[in-house]
């Protein structure tokens, strides 16, 4: 049992989740303080697309009297969470930081959501990110970026960058996310978060607005790998509105994440990730992190996989093919957006169609609608779709060769430290490379996760460590996380997050 | 062949239903092709006698009991339209007029 911080905002979910099944607490409390962290630095971080004060309290009321009535309640229950905005959430706006879903209610939840509701987590409101998970960076929103809460002129990441920056500046204690090519690890590790994501179908994407639909996969985010394996717990499993969810039991990644135990297992750090183009500082926090793992009874092996020196071109085909497809239904037919073009009189359908995606979608958006329409198109198809699903199965194989000789494989998550808002937006190849680490999991399927590995020397910023494991097996992730967390916090004095600027205060009242 | 012409793009954007402005065309001209020359490097892979990966897992025709269920009622699909009339999406025409 752990003494509660007496600002509750700062707390663990599960020092939460344990104060709430003792009743010391109630889910109101815990939410309404939350609430007001929002209200106090939301309007420097900009994390939220959309707060719901009334649903949340509402749904914390509605838990605590459960709770009072004797019911047999979830882990998580009474936890509050931010939910990105990607995910549909009945009669509250869902926008996946789009214009062209400007207001939108949707009349439906997404599986997620419908687990987080059962489960008793009052949902805070919707988070920021890329248009339509497009992006590195949350520049790419239609309402403007998220700042990161170490240096509010810097990028929380993305796509997103909503969820991690909540996290970071302790506007809730867990969050959803959504990766496609690294948008749960990467803002992880620039905001000295924690994000997984699982083995693709390990969590439903039903709901779930999608982007490339072979390679999206919803995980979960938290401050410590216990908090993110809990909510993994939650959110996991098999639904039958999905028909590629995994129809087995949820891996077991809280016993991991409390066991947390690398002794005997084979580490793999990945030859081709970490070497040129990657920040000295992040190199170094992820040497000696390697080091730790070593020190806590894991053998360490170099590992190759010389594939993954096309998965970034992979992916740039795959990706938009698959999205300029999904995207599609953007038609200002049934829901979103409807734009007449300018001087048509009776414009028709295609018309409508036309001016209306032009005017509701952003530049990144429209890029890679165009370049997918290139690549699946007959002449060019051979030489682009097709390599890259060639590509693709090589990636897939270096996987396999890799697991064939350890448990997991491990690389810094991201080539460097949060840049500055604006750097990388006038180059789309310069924001793509963010996901360079990332990709190759997506690729083949593989689950990964982020966990903070220090602040870079040369900037003071937050950098990351990826894991990697072979499909289905998440908990492995959770047991090397785990174990290097405990070990990196007892290095620290305490959690790296205690570090960030604490944002409140003056710069609040300033807002006011 | 990797390099796009303007008249590629507004061809291809047209395909995709976008109604690119000239500016739009001109700037995107140029972001396309410096995209289009690095992933080319699909073409370098080692990929012969490889077959395509099209998904991560191996499935085929997941099926469900064919059962009626619930579905959303004809208020709470149209809520969200531009516009409705009489239970129905209602939509700009979609023939030409003569």
């Amino acid at each position: 049992m752990t003494d509660l911080p007496t600002d509750l905002t700062r707390a663990t979910a599960a020092d939460l989740a344990d104060a709430l099944a003792r009743k010391t607490i109630s889910s109101v409390e815990v939410t309404q303080a939350h609430l007001d962290r929002i209200a106090a630095v939301d309007g420097q971080v900009h994390s939220y697309l959309h707060v719901d004060t009334d649903g949340a309290l509402a749904q914390a009321r509605a838990v605590d009297e459960r709770r009072r009535a004797g019911e047999s309640l979830g882990a998580l229950a009474g936890v509050p969470i931010a939910v990105k905005d990607v995910m549909t959430t009945k009669g509250v706006p869902t926008t996946c930081g789009s214009r062209i879903l400007e207001g939108w209610i949707p009349p439906y939840d997404a599986t997620v959501v419908t687990k987080l509701r059962e489960s008793g987590l009052p949902i805070l409101g919707k988070t920021n990110m890329d248009e339509f998970a497009m992006g590195s960076s949350t520049e790419h929103s239609a309402y403007g970026p998220s700042h990161n809460p170490w240096d509010l002129d810097r990028i929380p990441g993305g796509s997103g960058g909503g969820s991690s920056s909540v996290l970071a500046s302790f506007q809730a204690p867990l969050a959803t996310g959504t990766d496609t090519g690294g948008s749960i690890r990467q803002p992880a590790a620039v905001t000295a978060t924690v994000g997984t994501k699982p083995t693709y179908g390990g969590v439903s994407r039903y709901g779930l607005v999608a982007l490339a639909s072979s390679l999206d996969q919803a995980g979960p985010c938290g401050r410590t790998v216990l908090d993110t394996a809990l909510l993994h717990a939650v959110m996991g499993g098999h639904d039958p509105m999905d028909s590629t969810s995994i129809d087995a039991p949820v891996p077991p990644v809280v016993e991991a994440a409390r066991a947390a135990d690398v002794r005997g297992m084979k580490i793999g750090v990945v030859k081709e990730l970490g070497g040129e183009g990657y920040q000295p500082g992040v190199r170094a926090r992820f040497d000696e992190s390697v080091a730790l793992l070593e020190e806590l009874g894991a053998e360490v092996v170099e590992v190759s996989c010389p594939n993954f020196e096309y998965a970034l071109a992979a992916y740039y085909l795959i990706l938009p093919s698959e999205a300029s497809s999904n995207l599609a239904k953007f038609d200002a037919m049934r829901y979103g957006l409807r734009v007449l073009p300018e001087g048509v009189d009776a414009p028709s359908a295609e018309q409508v169609m036309a001016a209306t995606r032009d005017a509701g979608f952003g530049d990144e958006v429209k890029r890679r609608i165009i370049l997918g329409t290139y690549a699946l198109s007959s002449g060019y198809y051979d030489a682009y779709y097709g390599s890259a699903q060639k590509v693709r199965a090589l990636i897939a194989q270096d996987f396999d060769a890799a697991y064939s000789k350890v448990d997991v494989l491990v690389s810094p998550t991201a080539p460097t430290t949060a840049f500055r808002l604006g750097d990388k937006l006038e180059d789309p190849m310069a924001m793509y490379l963010n996901d360079i680490a990332t990709i190759p999991a997506n690729l083949a399927g593989v689950p990964g996760m982020s966990i903070p590995s220090g602040l870079a020397d040369e900037d003071g910023l937050p950098a990351g460590i990826q894991i990697l494991a072979p499909a289905t097996k998440d908990e492995r992730l959770y047991s090397v996380g785990a174990a290097l967390e405990a070990a990196l916090v007892d290095r620290w004095g305490g959690p790296i997050l205690d570090r960030a600027p604490s944002l409140g205060g003056a710069a609040a009242a300033k807002g006011a | 062949m990797s390099s796009l012409s303007r008249d590629d793009v507004a061809h291809l954007a047209g395909l995709a239903r976008i109604e690119l402005s000239n500016a739009e065309l001109d700037r995107m001209v140029g972001e396309l092709g410096v995209i289009l020359e690095s992933v080319a490097k699909v073409q370098q892979a080692p990929t012969e006698g490889v077959a395509p990966m099209s998904h991560p897992m191996p499935l085929t025709n997941v099926t469900r009991p064919d059962v009626v269920r619930p579905s959303l009622g004809a208020e709470a699909v149209l809520a969200g339209a531009p516009e409705a009339e009489q239970q129905r999406f209602s939509v700009p025409r979609i023939l030409d007029e003569d």
